[in-house]
C-alpha cells in the first residue's frame, strides 16, 4: 500500500510555491521533506493533507483518500486553549464523536495517549505543557483518528536536542508498528539522516532528488539546494553526517 | 473491553459530570433568583404566595395581577435575555478568537439602537404601535449590522481578524449614526432614546418572553450540534481545518446564529451591555472549553447574572427602577472581579 500523489501545484497568486510535484510514499517507510526556507515543504504538506488548494491528486492504494485516512500535524505554534489534554486527543475523533463521546471514542484517545507514554498528562491542561509534552499530546490527538498517512510539518523544530530524539523515535515506532506511511517536513539534515528511510529534497517548488539519505545527501545536491558548502562524512552508525561550512554568496531571488 | 476503566477515561467522566452538576446548580440559583424576582416589588410578597400563584392556587386577585400580569413577564424576560446574550458572547469569543468580542463590542447592539432610534425619532408615521415597531426595527438593524460583518466575511477568508475589524467598523458607523438622530432628535425624543439605550425590561410582555424564547429554542440545538467543532476551533484555525472542520464556514454559520439571537434579545430590552462578556467567562472558568458544558453553562449563567440584576434594579431605590443596563454593569464588575482572582489563585 503506499501513497501517490502526482502533478501536485500550489499557487500563491502569481508564484508557483509547489511547482507539478509528484511522489509516492510506501506504508511503514518516513520520508522527510527537505529544502531551504521557502522552497515549498510546508504547502506541499498541506496540499497533500487536503488544507490547501491544490491542483494534481493524491491517492491511498489506488483510490482518493478517504476523509481521516490522512493525519496532518501542522507546525506547532503554541496553543493556549483550557482544554484538558484528553480532550484534546479526543477531538482528534471529532469525524466519529456523537454530542456524548462513545466508549470507542474514548478508549482511541486513550490509547493512543498510552502508546505515546502521555497518559499521565490527561487530566493537565494543554496551555501548561511544556513544548514536548504538547508535541506529544498533539500528535496523539492525530494518531487517535487512527490514519493510515501522518502528515508532520516540523514536528521537532521548536524543541530542544533531548526532546527532538524522543520525538522523532516514537514517529519511528509508531510508523513501523501501525504500518503508517509518514511524511514530515525537517530541518535537520542529520535527524532526518538517522530516523528517515527515505527523504526529498525540493528547491523553489520542485522536487530536486528523493531516495535513501545516502543517495540524497551528497555536496552537488545539499550546496545548490541550501547555498551552503558542506562535507559531508559517516557517523559510527553508519549515517551521514552533513557538516555545513560557509553559506554560498549568490545573489537569490526573492520571489 | 476490560471493566477496568482506565484513569484518563474515569478522570474525563468525572469531570464532565462536574461540569453537569455545576449547570444544575446554575439552574437550581436561577430558579431562586426567579422568585425572588416575583416576589419583589413596591408590594413585597412572601415567597409562598408567589409560588402559589404561579401555580394557580390563590385566590387573592391583587397578587394574581401583580404576580402574573405585572412581575412575570419581566421576570421571564430577564431570564430568557440573559440566556441569549450569554450564549451569543460565548459563541462571539469561540469563532473570534477574542475574549473580548460579544454583540456589544461587534456594533450588532450599535445597529439595534440605531433602528430603535430611528422608529422613535420618525416612527409616528409607521402603521404599527410602537411597543411593536421599535423591537421591529432593532430586530432588522442588528441584522443588518450582522449582515455587514458577514458579507465581510464572505468577501474574502473569514478570518477572525477581519471579522472583528469588520465589526468594529460597524460599532462606528451605527454609533455615527446614532449620535446624528440624538443630535437632531427633539428633548422629548431624545429622553426616549436614552431610555432605550440604558436597556430596560419593564416594557416585556408575555408575547414578546416568547419570541425571545422560540428563537433560543431554534439556534441552541444548531450551536450544540457544533459543539464539538466549536471547542476544536479553540486549537486555532489550522488545527481545526486539520481535523476535517470546515473553518469559514462553521464561523459564518456560527456568526448568523447567534447575530439572530443576540438581535431578537436587545430587541426588546434596549442594549445590556457586559452580560454577553462576563457570563462566558464565568461559564469558563467554572466548566471549561468543552462547548457542549460552556454553551450551556454561559446560558444558565447569563440568565442568571440578568436575573439578580433584575431584582437588583428594584432594591437599590425602593420604589424606583434603577435601569437594568447600569445595575449588570455595577454588580456585575465586583463579582467578576472576585471570580477571577479567587480561582485563579486556586489553579
Amino acid at each position: 500500500m503506499k501513497l501517490a500523489a502526482r502533478h501536485i501545484t500550489v499557487v500563491y497568486g502569481a508564484r508557483r510555491a509547489v511547482d507539478d510535484l509528484s511522489l509516492d510514499a510506501a506504508s511503514g517507510e518516513i520520508l522527510a521533506i527537505l529544502g531551504a526556507n521557502g522552497s515549498g515543504k510546508s504547502s506541499l504538506v498541506k496540499a497533500l493533507a487536503g488544507v490547501l488548494a491544490h491542483d494534481g491528486t493524491v491517492r491511498w492504494d489506488g483510490a482518493p483518500a478517504a476523509p481521516g485516512s490522512i493525519g496532518y500535524m501542522p507546525q506547532d505554534s503554541g496553543v493556549r486553549a483550557g482544554l484538558t489534554s484528553f480532550e484534546v486527543v479526543l477531538l482528534g475523533r471529532i469525524r466519529a464523536l456523537g454530542f456524548r463521546a462513545a466508549a470507542r471514542d474514548l478508549a482511541a484517545a486513550e490509547a493512543a495517549m498510552v502508546e505515546l507514554g502521555v497518559a499521565d498528562l490527561a487530566a493537565r491542561r494543554i496551555g501548561e505543557l511544556s513544548g514536548g509534552q504538547r508535541q506529544m499530546v498533539l500528535l496523539a490527538q492525530v494518531l487517535a483518528a487512527g490514519p493510515r498517512v501522518l502528515l508532520l510539518d516540523e514536528p521537532t523544530s521548536a524543541l530542544d536536542i533531548a526532546h527532538q530524539l524522543h520525538v522523532l523515535d516514537v514517529l519511528r515506532g509508531v510508523t513501523r508498528a501501525r504500518g503508517l506511511t509518514t511524511i514530515a517536513v525537517m530541518h535537520d539534515l542529520n535527524a532526518a539522516a538517522r530516523f528517515c528511510d527515505r527523504v526529498a529534497m525540493l528547491n523553489r517548488g520542485r522536487l530536486v532528488g528523493i531516495g535513501t539519505p545516502d543517495e540524497i545527501f551528497a555536496p552537488a545536491m545539499l550546496e545548490p539546494t541550501f547555498d551552503v558548502s558542506v562535507a559531508v562524512d559517516h557517523g559510527s552508525d553508519g549515517h551521514p553526517v552533513v557538516l555545513p561550512l560557509r553559506a554560498i554568496r549568490r545573489s537569490r531571488t526573492w520571489r | 473491553m476490560s471493566a477496568a476503566i482506565p484513569p484518563a477515561i474515569a478522570h474525563w467522566r468525572a469531570a464532565s459530570a462536574r461540569r453537569v452538576a455545576i449547570i444544575l446548580a446554575g439552574i437550581g440559583l436561577l430558579a431562586a433568583s426567579f422568585a425572588i424576582d416575583l416576589a419583589t416589588g413596591p408590594a413585597m410578597l412572601p415567597i409562598p404566595a408567589v409560588l402559589r400563584s404561579l401555580a394557580g392556587q390563590t385566590t387573592d386577585p391583587m397578587t394574581q395581577a401583580i404576580v402574573r400580569t405585572l412581575r412575570l413577564p419581566i421576570a421571564l424576560m430577564a431570564a430568557v435575555v440573559g440566556a441569549a446574550l450569554g450564549v451569543s458572547g460565548a459563541v462571539m469569543q469561540t469563532i473570534l478568537h477574542n475574549p473580548l468580542a460579544s454583540s456589544y463590542t461587534l456594533g450588532i447592539s450599535a445597529g439595534a439602537g440605531f433602528g430603535a432610534a430611528l422608529v422613535i425619532l420618525f416612527g409616528a408615521a409607521l402603521p404599527l404601535p410602537q411597543a411593536w415597531a421599535i423591537p421591529l426595527a432593532a430586530f432588522a438593524f442588528a441584522g443588518l449590522a450582522c449582515a455587514m460583518v458577514a458579507s465581510v466575511g464572505r468577501l474574502r477568508q473569514a478570518t477572525p481578524e477581519l471579522l472583528v475589524l469588520a465589526g468594529i467598523a460597524c460599532l462606528f458607523l451605527f454609533q455615527a449614526l446614532l449620535s446624528l438622530l440624538q443630535f437632531i432628535a427633539s428633548p422629548e425624543a431624545l429622553q426616549q432614546i436614552v431610555f432605550w439605550l440604558f436597556g430596560s425590561l419593564q416594557r416585556a410582555s408575555l408575547d414578546q418572553v416568547g419570541i425571545v424564547a422560540a428563537v433560543l429554542v431554534a439556534v441552541a440545538p444548531v450551536l450544540l450540534a457544533d459543539g464539538w467543532r466549536l471547542t476544536a476551533l479553540k486549537l486555532g484555525d489550522e488545527r481545526a481545518q486539520a481535523l476535517g472542520v470546515r473553518v469559514g464556514r462553521l464561523r459564518l454559520r456560527a456568526f448568523v446564529a447567534v447575530s439572530l439571537l443576540t438581535g431578537a434579545a436587545v430587541a426588546f430590552v434596549g442594549t445590556i451591555g457586559f452580560i454577553g462578556l462576563v457570563a462566558p467567562h464565568v461559564a469558563r472558568l467554572l466548566v471549561g472549553e468543552d462547548q457542549r458544558h460552556m454553551l450551556p453553562a454561559s446560558a444558565v449563567f447569563g440568565a442568571l447574572l440578568l436575573s439578580v440584576a433584575s431584582v437588583a434594579s428594584k432594591l437599590i431605590i425602593p420604589g424606583t427602577i434603577f435601569p437594568i443596563g447600569i445595575v449588570t454593569a455595577l454588580i456585575g464588575v465586583p463579582f467578576f472581579a472576585w471570580l477571577v482572582l479567587s480561582i485563579g489563585r486556586g489553579r
